[in-house]
């Protein structure tokens, strides 16, 4: 039996579509009720919806076999999982972005307000630019307008939101989107079972990808 | 002795002391502080940046140990001659990867340096299957050849960023991020092809080393395979031999690891329950001539192995009152324990005491009450 970690969520229920087409299903997982748990026994699954940003946490101490995470949530916390497949959804990109006015100044240290805080430090390192992290944990578009910090790291699907609150994208850090990763140690001993469900989301990914061409 | 008191950690110390004593290894002990500037010099080698340092009384700044190999091999002198066997039974303090606060680790293991060869990988691969057969007889050990990886990537390119890069993905077995990287530093698709090829490399000995024979090229590619064929070969006379795999994931770290890396798993804990390697280049770092190879095992970590939740805390509470003999009481304890039954001792039942018979003590002695 493979247990399964799924966002909550419409990312979720998308990525459990995908396992429901590749041969997994468990069409309970539709009307969880006060239901947490459900079970296909023939298809040898469990799944169970979790925040996403916990996803990384029940695979990395093994209470799931095998989940879905952001690869947002996968570079922030750097959890030691394999990362198996990318399910080419919830694609969006990790950026820098800042008013539409803003121009670096080199000469001083650069605020940056972010919910991704080791994102941020890493690709600043990579640039060595000196940068002063202030740590928010929601509406962070707020920040450069209110003078709070310089510019912005998160995430950034449509840029409807920034346009809305006249901002732009100045660099895209990263590209993200859904992957598939699975607990070390369980994969040993699960390697068949796992993948074959590696497979078969592997085959929906492709025909997916044939499809939107 | 009743081995039932016994945790399982503290059998399996019991155990793996026998288990490599078998083999010629000495009991080495040694202190829980080294002087700081010593792990300063090897910082790169520790699993963790965070020491816990403080001041000795002549002001020196010390640190709690945070690692075993870095100590035996400081001590080691290849003067002797030979090959040098040890192990040992140590605590160290590292700060853990899912807490991120410092723990207290038990670890066992072994070192072998000196002039060794295939013959003394071989030796190390197979203590460290009984270690983890001894633990649980559902158990994997997964082995490697840092000389595969690194003469891989060498044929590939040289530059030490897209050699971190790949060496990431290969470790999380993750193949569609190797073309974006290889587009990145200008590696060519078929080398990316080749790339994704041996990630997805992995399992049954035969199988992989079949595989795994196309990729192979140049002198140090080469070497490690031979060394993979010999060490399969000696495991297939094994009774294990089906719990012993390769997987190329354990990449470890390059600069001071070479040659043999493995790591051992028991179903029913989520982590690295056994992790060794050949690290020739760690000893000559420190000045150490010869080659060494080693492995520890997480103790610690099988306390969550067999869990079976305790129904009672004790068998017996035995009640007695203040004017009760305190020599007739001992005498009670003994009487009733005589079978392996665990007593009590209460004036009033404790709330949270959980119990399977209540006895109290009267003039014709202990009578059961309840």
């Amino acid at each position: 039996m493979i247990n399964v970690a799924l966002p909550k969520g419409r990312l979720g229920e998308k990525v459990y579509d995908m396992f429901e087409s590749a041969g997994f299903p468990c069409p309970q997982v539709r009307d969880p009720g006060r239901k947490l748990i459900f079970e296909n026994e023939e298809a040898g699954v469990r799944f169970f919806w979790v925040k996403p940003s916990d996803v990384a946490i029940y695979v990395e101490r093994g209470a799931a076999d095998i989940g879905v995470a952001g690869k947002d949530i996968l570079l922030e916390y750097s959890p030691d999982v394999y990362e198996l497949l990318d399910l080419n959804m919830g694609k969006c990109r990790m950026c820098v972005a800042a008013p539409n006015s803003f121009a670096d100044d080199s000469g001083k240290t650069l605020r940056v307000a972010t919910k991704f805080v080791n994102i941020a430090r890493n690709y600043y390192d990579s640039i060595s630019r000196d940068i002063d992290i202030i740590e928010l944990h929601g509406s962070i578009e707020i920040a450069p307008i209110l003078g709070l910090s310089d510019v912005i790291v998160d995430i950034v699907e449509t840029g409807t939101t920034l346009k809305e609150n006249d901002l732009k994208v100045f660099e895209t850090i990263v590209p993200i989107s859904a992957r598939l990763i699975a607990n070390k140690a369980n994969f040993k001993f699960k390697t068949m079972e796992i993948q074959g469900i590696v497979n078969g989301l592997k085959s929906e990914v492709e025909k997916k990808q044939v499809e939107e061409k | 002795m009743d081995e039932r008191i016994l945790k399982n950690d503290e059998r399996a110390v019991f155990a793996l002391r026998e288990i490599y004593r078998k083999f010629g290894y000495q009991p080495y002990k040694m202190g829980k502080f080294e002087e700081y500037d010593f792990y300063v010099r090897n910082k790169d080698f520790l699993l963790s940046d965070s020491i816990i340092t403080f001041n000795d009384t002549n002001g020196k700044l010390m640190a709690l140990k945070p690692d075993v190999t870095l100590s035996i091999i400081k001590n080691y002198s290849a003067e002797k001659g030979g090959v040098s066997r040890v192990y040992y039974n140590e605590n160290v303090y590292r700060v853990s990867d899912s807490t991120h606060s410092y723990k207290e680790i038990m670890q066992t293991g072994l070192e072998c340096f000196g002039d060794i060869g295939i013959q003394n990988y071989v030796e190390v691969l197979h203590l460290a299957t009984d270690s983890l057969e001894y633990i649980s007889d559902d158990f994997i050990l997964e082995v490697s050849h840092l000389g595969i990886l690194s003469g891989l990537l060498k044929n590939a390119s040289d530059d030490s960023e897209f050699i971190y890069a790949i060496t990431a993905c290969i470790g999380e077995k993750n193949a569609h991020e190797i073309p974006h990287i290889c587009r990145k530093y200008g590696v060519s698709t078929e080398f990316s092809d080749k790339l994704q090829m041996f990630v997805s490399i992995y399992g049954e000995r035969s199988k992989v080393l079949s595989e795994l024979r196309p990729l192979i090229e140049g002198e140090e590619m080469e070497e490690a395979y031979r060394e993979l064929e010999v060490i399969s070969a000696s495991i297939e006379n094994s009774p294990f031999k089906d719990k012993i795999i390769f997987d190329f994931s354990i990449v470890g770290n390059m600069k001071f690891y070479n040659g043999v890396v493995f790591r051992g798993f028991i179903l029913g804990i989520p982590d690295v329950v056994l992790s060794g390697g050949q690290y020739d280049k760690l000893m000559k770092r420190n000045g150490k001539t010869g080659g060494a190879i080693g492995f520890a095992v997480y103790l610690d970590l099988l306390e969550r192995m067999n869990i079976q939740k305790k129904d009672v805390d004790v068998d017996i509470v035995l009640l007695y009152d203040e004017n009760e003999i305190p020599g007739r009481l001992i005498g009670t304890v003994m009487q009733l324990s005589k079978d392996g039954s665990s007593v009590s001792l209460q004036k009033t039942v404790p709330e949270t005491l959980r119990y399977r018979k209540l006895m109290k003590m009267t003039d014709r002695g202990a009578e059961v009450i309840g």
